[in-house]
């Protein structure tokens, strides 16, 4: 368990634990330096490594409150110890003295630990106020919007729409608006700070606002945080995760960049700013490593230009799903705009790889069941959702499109 | 202070007058054998709930395991919380009400013995209705505390949730006429000189309890009958595409569920603040303290319910109120613990079986309780609410708490309802394996959580490291699966061949202990007057006492009838709830019909015997 | 139902008789049951989405004469009560049956308001006021009928001599019952429709 935590790669190995040895191998080689970069944590969802402002508030009365508990424990347990040692029964015990109560002692114990509640409940009072405090108005705003089970993440002033990896600028205060599609979600980014429902925000009459739920902070750490939904919402509930990307502004405007420029081809890299981000960006299909990432792969890739053509006109994929830039702009489903970007697929479940992808395109089920994306040859019917008939895609056409998917970067 | 099982010659005499055989028990209005059958429905739905936990324990041995699949461990964590709750601790500390408070207050019975069977009857038919839906593949799936709109007829468009709201509110029945007969019985039945300041902790904390029952119960019922009208009907009340607030839910549900954990934790507090004296053989130490603190606990537990929905979004005012509430209450719960030690204090302490998980309880229940104050701070609940640490604080405020309190009461009065003891030796296994198992299974869980597991996920990702804590736990739940074992081998081989027990085999103060073990079908045959809390540790009072109560009655007391129409009106009701699934007006309506008919052939019963 | 109410069980310790005492009991358990449907009528007060909104339905002298009625059977139950305790059968069992004249009464005029909104479009799906204002008022309805086929019930029994003076007490129940059904619906009639 340590040695494998260590290389930080556990939960992905078992997931590719069926494929041949020799795959696995590579696979594993290609992600190790994301996962080392992304997940140096030992911890990676540990609610006491606090990386926000928000964190640190919530870290902090933790802490106070901790040895607090921990000192009333020690009192009790000790007291409870010295009574049961002191106190057995002895051969020829007289009767003990009986005695009813004592008033001092009462009063004692009542205003001791009301002192020690008074103690925990002001601080614990000002931290309620500063982790809901107003949101201010130089902060991003992200429209959060929990699906069953995805989350949509929109940026209103950008324009931009992704899904599952939310990317935020480090230093940078950010207000997350909340609301969900279907029923109650909760967005958990333990580093990032404490949850906060994701509620299905209820129509109100014309001219009235509705009341979302917000979540106020300011990342100061780079790095890939994962977090998942905290709120039971049904079969899929333990596959509905996520990873927040916080990056430099450099990298950020970049990636913002890459998505308004979509599916079009994009200029070779020549600027500097962006060749460093091409760095920084992991590297995830093995046929592209060697491929800058801003380059449109697929341009001189046969297959990805026959994926591009079948996710677009010889599929549904479009009803549901939307790539900038294109004619897809289905909205039921995860926008899929720099969807080889992401580190990871089926939100937050598996990693973003080419065996992977072509897994969840052909039987999406058998890696999240409940997911609402049909298969090759299954129609999706879950509650709260239309049904949807089978892809019927062959093996070709789901490898071409898994690599159309990946191209876009 | 010398015990008088010495002196009770009589103490095995069969009560007269009783009948025999599955009719008698099944007609039967005697508190004692209602008592007993709760017992024996709530351990059989605790064998239920414990499986249930075991399979749930196996699924998360292994990061990304697939031993069950999740639409399964769904049904299995839902049924498993419903059933501990409503299905065992909630009848278990039932049995005890029934069973112990007429004794220790020296009433021949509770106020209403029909209505009493009914309350059983009701909750057997409601929770073998609940666990019925498995036959069907289609258990509750939507998690206990049935989270709006994920139980709307759109999100679970099956059976599931329609099993869990109608047993729900069949359930609630049982438990409303359950708080109606106890408030009435302690109020009204009971012996002279019995004032209410001079009753036993365990019929105090049953009568706080049963206020509870009666003001919770109603507030969960409505909830239930939106969630009902929502689902069968397409009402809107929780529908957010209609203007309905599905926090509503949330709302109705913990002004309920608050309360509600006061109801399972109360019943233990009071049998542990009787088992302590006895075995310290000194008086409770601070009693009207440990009376109010009780009180005040029952009536601060209404005004904390959305310290369950810290990360709703109420806004910062409202959470502060909370915050505020919640943290008060610590008070007159430490001041129960530190009256409880300093009970011990000076005494000459016994250990016997029922001592150790009364002082476990102590032990444990603490740790429970000051995971409590930190999730009283809402903004450390931010992080902690739904994720394992929370599963850790409420199984050690509910097994710690509630369970050990229950068994503490089994061993205490199990040779008052049998007449034989169980036996200490496996008793001490039940309750080495009980504190292993249990803190095994529960205590790594605050580091799960702690390192971002969520709760009621069905598997979680090997990457999150926390498989070390899981296996632990599972591990601690096999333990505390074969402590059960234990206890019910011991139950089994003690009731037939246990060693005897007299009137008063501990040496303790109550009432209960100045009657035969196990007492005649009438209890008291005369009822004795009381002049002190401890009526049996004072000598004068004692012989005073027992002559008239280890005696026999003068003529026989008039009993109430036995009855089959309690069992007949529990099945009709649960027929006529159950027919709410069809969705279908005039069924329905049909299905009031046997209720009525029933209700009425109760009614023109006579209760008692003719010339009464 | 509360034949053996005075009859063999000791004296208690309040002096109200065990069967009056857990009615009083039951009755504070309805107070919440009432207190939960009227909140959540309150909650979601002006919150409807869509119409009819309750300024376009409710007549508020239509809803006064129903609650008049539904009042004066009140009276009549007292009355009743004292004939049952003065041993005078004809007059209770005629003071019954006006309880339960006056309670369908009530029935009759709140049904004509129902269809009246139905006819609307107000009904239990149309809307968060829809749904709660039907649910709310039918369960006081339900309340309402209960109770007379309680007082059904107990004018038959007079009738065939089964409760005179001595246990007059079950007549006293349902009477508890019968007005708590009544200050219920002033309880409703305020807050629903004369506060708007």
């Amino acid at each position: 368990m340590a040695l494998t935590s260590r290389t930080g790669l556990p939960g992905r190995v078992r997931a590719i634990l069926s494929l041949p040895i020799r795959l696995r191998a590579g696979v594993m080689a290609l992600l190790l330096p994301l996962l080392m970069a992304g997940c140096a944590e030992e911890y990676p969802q540990s609610t006491i490594n606090p990386k926000t402002d928000f964190a640190e508030i919530i870290h902090a009365l933790y802490t106070s409150v901790f040895w607090w508990t921990m000192f009333i424990l020690a009192v009790v347990w000790i007291a409870l110890a010295y009574v049961l040692v002191k106190f057995r029964a002895r051969e020829g015990d007289a009767t003990p003295r009986q005695i009813r109560g004592h008033v001092g002692l009462e009063l004692g114990w009542t205003v001791g630990p009301a002192m020690i509640v008074i103690a925990i409940t002001i601080p614990t009072i000002q931290g309620v106020f500063a982790t809901q405090r107003p949101v201010s108005d130089d902060a991003m705003v992200v429209e959060v919007t929990g699906h069953r089970f995805w989350w949509e993440f929109h940026y209103p002033e950008l324009g931009v729409t992704t899904a599952n990896e939310l990317h935020l600028p480090v230093d940078r205060p950010v207000s997350l608006r909340l609301g969900a599609s279907d029923v109650i979600h909760s967005f958990w980014v333990p580093m990032l700070g404490g949850k906060r429902d994701v509620n299905p925000v209820p129509v109100v009459r014309e001219g009235r606002n509705p009341k979302y739920n917000w979540l106020y902070f300011t990342p100061f750490e780079t790095g890939i945080y994962m977090g998942q939904c905290a709120e039971f919402c049904g079969e899929a509930h333990a596959f509905m995760a996520m990873r927040v990307v916080v990056e430099s502004d450099e990298e950020f405007s970049d990636w913002v960049e890459r998505w308004q420029s979509g599916d079009a081809p994009a200029p070779l890299p020549v600027e500097e700013g962006v060749s460093e981000a091409v760095e920084s960006e992991p590297a995830l299909n093995g046929d592209e490593v060697t491929e800058p990432i801003r380059t449109q792969a697929r341009a001189g890739d046969p297959l990805a230009m026959e994926g591009r053509d079948v996710f677009l006109n010889q599929s549904t994929c479009v009803a549901c799903h939307a790539i900038n830039g294109t004619s897809a702009q289905g909205v039921i489903g995860p926008n899929l705009t720099l969807f080889g970007a992401r580190t990871s697929l089926g939100a937050g479940i598996r990693e973003n790889s080419t065996e992977n992808l072509i897994q969840w395109i052909t039987d999406p089920h058998s890696l999240k069941p409940g997911a609402a994306m049909p298969g090759v040859n299954y129609n999706m019917a879950v509650p709260g959702a239309a049904p949807w008939p089978a892809t019927g895609l062959n093996e070709e056409q789901v490898r071409a499109v898994a690599a159309y998917l990946l191209s876009l970067r | 202070m010398s015990s008088v099982g010495l002196e009770t010659h009589t103490a095995h005499a069969t009560s007269h007058g009783e009948e025999t055989g599955l009719w008698s028990w099944i007609t039967t209005v005697d508190h004692k054998r209602i008592a007993v059958m709760y017992f024996l429905t709530a351990t059989f739905f605790f064998l239920v709930g414990g499986v249930e936990a075991l399979l749930i324990r196996i699924q998360l041995l292994r990061p990304e395991n697939s031993f069950i699949t999740p639409e399964m461990y769904n049904q299995l964590f839902t049924m498993h919380g419903t059933t501990m709750i409503f299905l065992v601790a909630m009848p278990m500390a039932v049995a005890f009400f029934n069973f112990v408070v007429p004794l220790q207050i020296g009433a021949r019975d509770v106020a209403f013995p029909r209505l009493n069977a009914l309350s059983y009857w009701i909750f057997l038919f409601g929770g073998l209705y609940m666990n019925a839906s498995f036959i069907f593949g289609a258990a509750p799936n939507a998690s206990w505390t049935g989270y709006a709109t994920l139980t709307s007829s759109t999100y679970s468009p099956g059976h599931n949730v329609d099993f869990w709201f109608i047993g729900l509110s069949i359930l609630g029945i049982a438990s409303l006429a359950g708080g109606v007969n106890f408030i009435t019985t302690i109020v009204n039945m009971r012996a002279p000189g019995m004032k209410m300041m001079r009753m036993p902790l365990f019929t105090w904390m049953t009568f706080v309890t049963s206020f509870l029952l009666i003001t919770a119960i109603p507030v969960i019922a409505v909830a239930l009958v939106f969630l009902g009208f929502d689902r069968v009907f397409g009402t809107v009340f929780f529908d957010p595409t209609m203007g309905g607030d599905p926090v509503l839910w949330q709302h109705l549900f913990w002004i309920f569920g608050h309360p509600e954990v006061y109801i399972l934790i109360l019943p233990a507090f009071g049998v542990i603040s009787d088992v302590i004296p006895t075995f310290s053989k000194k008086p409770l130490f601070g009693y009207p303290i440990v009376v109010y603190a009780g009180i005040l606990i029952g009536f601060i537990g209404w005004g904390v319910w959305s310290h369950h929905m810290f990360t709703v979004g109420l806004g910062p005012i409202a959470d502060s109120f909370f915050v505020a509430a919640t943290m008060i209450i610590a008070i007159p719960t430490g001041v129960k613990i530190f009256n409880w030690i300093a009970t011990m204090w000076g005494g000459s302490l016994r250990f016997t079986t029922a001592m150790l998980f009364s002082v476990g309880l102590v032990a444990v229940f603490t740790v429970g309780g000051l995971s409590g104050i930190m999730h009283a701070a809402a903004p450390i609940v931010l992080q902690q609410h739904d994720s394992y640490f929370v599963v850790a604080h409420f199984h050690y405020v509910i097994v710690g708490g509630a369970m050990m309190g229950l068994w503490a009461g089994l061993y205490y009065w199990f040779p008052k309802v049998t007449g034989r003891f169980l036996s200490e030796t496996l008793g001490k296994w039940h309750f080495w394996t009980t504190m292993v198992g249990l803190n095994l299974t529960f205590f790594p869980m605050h580091f799960a959580g702690m390192f971002g597991m969520p709760r009621r996920i069905y598997t979680y990702s090997a990457e999150l490291n926390v498989e070390i804590y899981n296996q632990l736990s599972t591990v601690g739940a096999f333990i505390f699966g074969l402590s059960a074992l234990i206890m019910i081998y011991n139950i089994m081989k003690s009731a037939r061949g246990g060693e005897r027990a007299g009137a008063n085999p501990w040496g303790a103060p109550h009432l209960e202990w100045s009657i035969p073990s196990p007492p005649h079908h009438y209890n008291f045959p005369e009822v004795p007057l009381v002049k002190s809390r401890e009526p049996l540790w004072n000598a004068s009072e004692r012989e005073e006492i027992l002559a008239v109560t280890m005696g026999e009655a003068k003529e026989e007391p008039v009993m109430p009838n036995p009855s089959y129409w309690p069992i007949l009106l529990a099945a009709s009701i649960t027929l006529a709830w159950g027919l709410v699934m069809t969705g279908t007006w005039w069924i329905i309506a049909l299905g009031a019909l046997p209720v009525l008919f029933c209700v009425l052939m109760w009614a023109f019963e006579p209760a008692f015997p003719e010339g009464h | 139902m509360a034949h053996a109410a005075t009859t063999a069980h000791p004296p208690t310790n309040t002096g109200i008789s065990n069967w009056k005492l857990g009615f009083w009991t039951f009755i504070g358990s309805e107070c919440l049951f009432f207190g939960t449907l009227i909140s959540t009528y309150m909650v979601y007060k002006g919150k409807a989405v869509t119409g009819p909104y309750p300024s376009e339905l409710f007549d508020v002298l239509h809803t006064t004469m129903s609650t008049t009625i539904l009042l004066f059977s009140s009276l009549a139950m007292v009355i009743a009560l004292h004939a049952v305790q003065h041993g005078k059968k004809s007059r209770a069992i005629l003071f019954l049956g006006l309880v339960i004249l006056m309670g369908g009464g009530f029935l009759y005029l709140e049904g004509e308001s129902y269809l009246k909104y139905i006819g609307y479009g107000l009904t239990i799906t149309s809307s968060t006021f829809g749904s709660t204002y039907f649910v709310l008022t039918g369960t006081h309805k339900l309340h309402v009928i209960i109770g007379m086929i309680w007082m059904a019930i107990l004018a038959l029994q007079i009738g065939r001599g089964k409760i005179t003076a001595r246990n007059a007490e079950t007549v006293e129940i349902a009477g508890l019952y019968w007005h708590f059904v009544d200050i219920i619906w002033i309880v409703i009639f305020t807050l629903v429709y004369l506060i708007q």
